[in-house]
């Protein structure tokens, strides 16, 4: 990798600091993906702010709002949250189901929504449960919130803090994994509160998006056969040596069936 | 911490002694060791398929920070150094030597692969040597590239190397085609299939590192490197490549961490740290990363092949016919060119009678990395052509595949058994391991699993494949008849120290195979010493006799055969000064448990006894006999083992994705005499694992027209992992090897020469009843998927 100057602010004050004053700064929470990138010398960032000491963007709670979990919190200990369990069970599962053991336990769950890889799994679920992104200076709906491949609604030094995920009655994460790297090639979660129904499709397209016909389908009438005969146009979806658009196209229908399927 | 087992005689399941170093982190491998003053080496690759190279500028890179040399091919040509040898040569079939062309430590004129090393620059640092890589500019030509060994050989077609014809090595072919096509004319039935063997990126678990070491005070090289075979580096290296003279070129493979046949090569990077370090008075390190292993490591498999079987009214197989086109890659590596010739036809005859056998072998260059052994070696080729063709007569004449087989063996009583593709198998019992491996899968129950599964709209199917490999390589005189430039021998020395403990140094090599364990085994058993006493020493040229390596399977068979050999000199010294000692005639000595004694007597004098007696010989026949117990043996195989076996796979397809999960696999399989049970089981599964990621991920994907390597890290290149598989039924049936003094047959390659064709004959079984032909490997999801939807007519129950 290149040099960069290496910071490790102790409050969220001095981080915003140190990347707002940063030639080119970039932040660092699990690194699963900017370390790699760093090896393979494809960025050059002037500075690497490591966000491992704020206490205030760590932690789970439940409040009236829902669940809120802080942006440096690992995908391990979402899995393994008593909270998250209890309350949004599908949530914890697509943590638990995320890379390897070693990936669960540095990456976080804010490293990976504003990193909005599109096979990324929690961009779904943020998208489905109608989640709110928390940042050093405002709050985001989840749906604003991604914005295209690789792209998210952040202004240059915005530091997310936190999530916040309204309690479904029920959700269901049901991913196609690619073989070899384990992201999805497809991931579709399916979330129902009250008579709205939310699904939200991620590794299928350039970033994750809603299937409206889907929700259509499931709220009026919440069965997995009430989708089976429903298809999304191949179009716009991803293509690659794994899986061409028409076969995420057909997974997308079936990794919905079966998600819906689980809670039903 | 104790050990459960130490007696450690041959049969018992005695844990590895060296497993305690490697899991607490104390193996050391060639990146752990550094010399004062080390350098370090970047190789610059190529970043092109196909490329002439122009001018290139290095005048920015060399005034980089803590840049010390920088090389490229024009540089190594200027001082003399010799090509990367080739160590197989084949002859044509119109008696020609096959195409040899240049093959340059670092690339002259063009570039023939992404990956093709261009330029070495050495820096203080690794990161240093990396940043200078980037300021060297190259004026490259891009030309088009090939990968695929069908498109190299159409008219037309752009030249990896002008001498090379229609980007042709040889053109090759074994067995009596006259015989063959009577067979066929004669025929009840015709069986035929075109099959791809899908290339395989090796990927052990250690990279590649080479570290060269001069000492300009005795003017004697070292070279660390990760090799299976550190004398057949040092013989390439020094006669073909650096012009050094063996004694003054010492070559160390230490732990090395996996191989399968990708490190038994001789690479440029060791030519170029050995080198540079004689040109800059330092040392120099190399270690690649994993996406340079991608791109530098030789590849395996890559085979199209044709093949058709000639039945008469009884099934009884009457005359196969093969053609294979061969992906060589872009040079031809150490042992490229024996790969899909010597070690794949000659085993197309498997565990049947099949009298007429021809096969045609054409192998090409193309832009690729090049292709050389990877765990079987052709031998996974061939046994994937017959098994497949086998199961495609089966299902053509409605019989059942395994009775298909039975009425082909070769009988109990035939052996020795002289194939007509040149080899004579010594012994075997493939009635015996079938039977094995149908009961333990429960064949006669599949059917209404099958059922089951239907009515859960899955598609299950079963697979077999019988296979006979030709391992424990190799009589030196039929390989060098065969083109080896090389013996097949292996080397031992058995030391005994003065109080009875024994350092044995083996020319066979340990890279994970537990020869510091089951070796020992070997000898405790032989001497009637404790394994505690017994140390295994492998590795160094400056330490072992001149030795061949580890690769297709021959440890054992050929290096734990020398080793006694070497015993049985020890012992037969042994028994001459315990004669001396015990005032007997020396015939009248036997040796048994460790004790040497007078036949009929109680009197006897134990190995530690002896042992002291040769080094302190002050009551000893001095006239006769030399002081010391130190005795070296090289063993020369009489023939190849052929271990042999019957695999079952049990797979079900879920059709709505096209995923297929392996359900069961069963393998019954005769290695000979084993000695370490569960060093042998823990061999099978990893076989297993490989073949099964070949069946199903594992899959090399060139860019056509750019001839980039897309699958160039474990983000697109599929490993198989443990929740990949099942639970593996492994059981052995015993028919000893004849022709070796431990009647081993050796059992590293088993598992990924039966594995594949079981389980794609279990794919193709599960999506017959659509009426669904045969399937080639990688049995991905999505190939399946649009299989399933082109012949919808649904499984039964779905």
């Amino acid at each position: 990798m290149y040099d960069f100057n290496y910071q490790v602010p102790k409050t969220l004050a001095e981080a915003v600091t140190a990347i707002g004053s940063a030639d080119d700064g970039k932040l660092l929470a699990g690194g699963m993906t900017l370390i790699p990138t760093l090896k393979q010398r494809l960025a050059q960032p002037s500075d690497l702010i490591d966000l491992a000491k704020l206490s205030e963007l760590k932690g789970i709670s439940r409040n009236g709002g829902g669940i809120t979990i802080g942006a440096m919190t690992t995908h391990a200990d979402v899995a393994a949250s008593p909270e998250i369990r209890a309350a949004i069970p599908a949530l914890a599962d697509l943590a638990g189901n995320i890379g390897d053991a070693q990936v669960r336990h540095r990456g976080t769950i804010g490293g990976s929504i504003c990193n909005n890889d599109p096979a990324a799994d929690y961009p779904s679920a943020l998208v489905a449960l109608g989640a709110t992104v928390r940042t050093d200076r405002r709050e985001l709906a989840a749906e604003s919130f991604f914005t295209g491949m690789f792209e998210t609604a952040l202004e240059p030094a915005e530091i997310v803090i936190s999530i916040t995920f309204p309690i479904p009655d029920k959700a269901a994460y049901t991913k196609f994994p690619n073989p070899a790297s384990r992201y999805a090639v497809v991931g579709v979660f399916v979330a129902k509160a009250g008579s709205a129904v939310r699904v939200a499709v991620t590794g299928a397209g350039p970033a994750v998006f809603r299937a409206s016909a889907f929700e259509q389908a499931l709220e009026r009438n919440f069965t997995a056969d009430a989708i089976a005969g429903l298809h999304l146009p191949a179009d716009d979806l991803n293509a690659d040596i794994h899986a061409s658009a028409e076969y995420r196209a057909h997974l997308v229908t079936v990794m919905a069936k079966r998600a819906v399927a689980s809670i039903t | 911490m104790t050990e459960p087992d130490r007696h450690g005689a041959i049969g018992t399941p005695l844990r590895r002694k060296e497993d305690l170093r490697f899991l607490t982190g104390h193996g050391r491998y060639t990146d752990d060791f550094n010399r004062p003053g080390q350098l370090h080496a970047y190789i610059l690759r190529s970043p092109h398929a196909h490329a002439t190279i122009g001018a290139i500028d290095s005048v920015a890179a060399m005034e980089s920070p803590g840049v010390v040399a920088i090389y490229t091919g024009a540089d190594l040509a200027a001082a003399g150094l010799g090509g990367v040898p080739c160590g197989w040569g084949i002859t044509d079939k119109h008696g020609k030597p096959m195409v040899e062309p240049a093959h340059p430590v670092l690339a002259q004129g063009k570039v023939r692969h992404v990956g093709d090393p261009v330029a070495v620059i050495i820096a203080e640092t690794r990161e240093e040597a990396r940043d200078a890589a980037e300021l060297i500019e190259i004026d490259y030509g891009v030309l088009p590239a090939l990968v695929d060994a069908v498109e190299a050989i159409q008219p037309g077609a752009a030249l990896v190397f002008d001498e090379a014809t229609q980007n042709t090595c040889f053109e090759w072919e074994i067995g009596d085609q006259a015989a063959v096509d009577a067979a066929f004319a004669q025929a009840t039935h015709i069986a035929k299939l075109d099959l791809l063997n899908n290339r395989l990126v090796p990927n052990a678990m250690e990279p590649r590192a080479a570290l060269g070491d001069y000492d300009p005070g005795t003017g004697d090289y070292t070279l660390h490197t990760t090799s299976q075979n550190p004398h057949v580096i040092r013989l390439l290296m020094g006669a073909y490549v650096l012009h050094l003279p063996e004694h003054k070129l010492r070559v160390v493979a230490p732990d090395v961490g996996g191989g399968f046949g990708s490190k038994i090569f001789h690479y440029a990077e060791e030519a170029i740290v050995t080198w540079a370090s004689g040109q800059l008075k330092r040392p120099v390190k190399w270690t690649a990363d994993r996406s340079e292993a991608f791109i530098s490591d030789a590849q395996g498999r890559d085979h199209v092949t044709h093949v058709e079987l000639a039945l008469d009214d009884k099934a009884k197989f009457l005359a196969l016919r093969v053609s294979t086109i061969a992906n060589l890659g872009a040079y031809l590596s150490t042992f490229a060119p024996s790969i899909p010739t010597i070690l794949y036809a000659t085993v197309l005859a498997g565990p049947y009678t099949t009298p007429a056998i021809h096969c045609a072998v054409r192998a090409v260059f193309t832009n690729t990395v090049p292709v050389d052994a990877y765990r079987g070696a052709g031998r996974p080729e061939a046994t994937y052509v017959v098994e497949r063709i086998v199961d495609v007569a089966a299902r053509q004449l409605k019989l059942d595949p395994a009775e298909l087989r039975r009425r082909n063996f070769i009988p109990r009583d035939a052996y020795p058994y002289q194939t007509p593709v040149a080899l004579q198998y010594d012994s075997g019992d493939y009635f015996a391991t079938l039977e094995m491996a149908l009961e333990a899968a429960d064949y006669a129950g599949f059917e209404a699993r099958r059922k089951l599964a239907a009515s859960q709209g899955k598609l299950r199917g079963i697979g077999i494949s019988t296979y006979v490999e030709a391992c424990g390589l190799a009589p030196s005189k039929v390989a060098g008849a065969l083109g080896a430039r090389a013996g097949l021998y292996e080397a031992a020395e058995v030391r005994v120290h003065p109080t009875g403990s024994v350092t044995v140094f083996t020319g066979s090599h340990s890279h994970g195979q537990g020869h510091e364990t089951s070796f020992a085994q070997v000898v405790s058993s032989g001497l009637g010493i404790p394994v505690e006493n017994i140390e295994i020493v492998h590795g160094d040229t400056a330490k072992i006799p001149f030795g061949m390596g580890t690769y297709g399977s021959r440890s054992l068979s050929v290096g734990g055969s020398a080793i006694v050999k070497a015993m049985d000199k020890v012992i037969a010294k042994g028994r001459k000064i315990a004669a001396h000692l015990l005032e007997a005639a020396e015939a009248d000595i036997e040796f048994k448990d460790g004790q040497f004694s007078v036949v009929g007597t109680d009197r006897s004098k134990s190995f530690g006894e002896i042992a002291l007696t040769a080094y302190v010989p002050h009551n000893y026949p001095l006239d006769e006999l030399e002081p010391g117990l130190d005795e070296t043996a090289f063993y020369d195989p009489k023939n190849f083992t052929y271990p042999a076996g019957a695999h079952i796979a049990e797979i079900e397809i879920d059709c709505e994705t096209g995923v297929t999960r392996v359900i069961r696999f069963t393998a019954a399989d005769d290695f000979g005499r084993i000695i370490n049970p569960m060093i042998v089981e823990g061999q099978v599964h990893g076989g297993l694992a490989q073949g099964i990621g070949q069946a199903l991920f594992e899959h090399t994907v060139y860019d056509k027209a750019s001839g980039q390597l897309l699958t160039g890290s474990f983000m697109d290149y599929c490993m198989p992992r443990a929740d990949d598989l099942p639970n593996f039924d492994v059981s052995h049936n015993v028919t000893l090897c004849t022709h070796n003094p431990l009647g081993v047959k050796g059992c590293g390659e088993a598992g990924a020469i039966g594995s594949p064709a079981a389980i794609m004959n279990a794919v193709a079984d599960a999506l017959a009843p659509l009426g669904i032909g045969p399937v080639d490997m990688p049995a991905t999801p999505e190939k399946i998927w649009r299989l399933i939807q082109s012949h919808r007519t649904a499984p039964a129950a779905a």
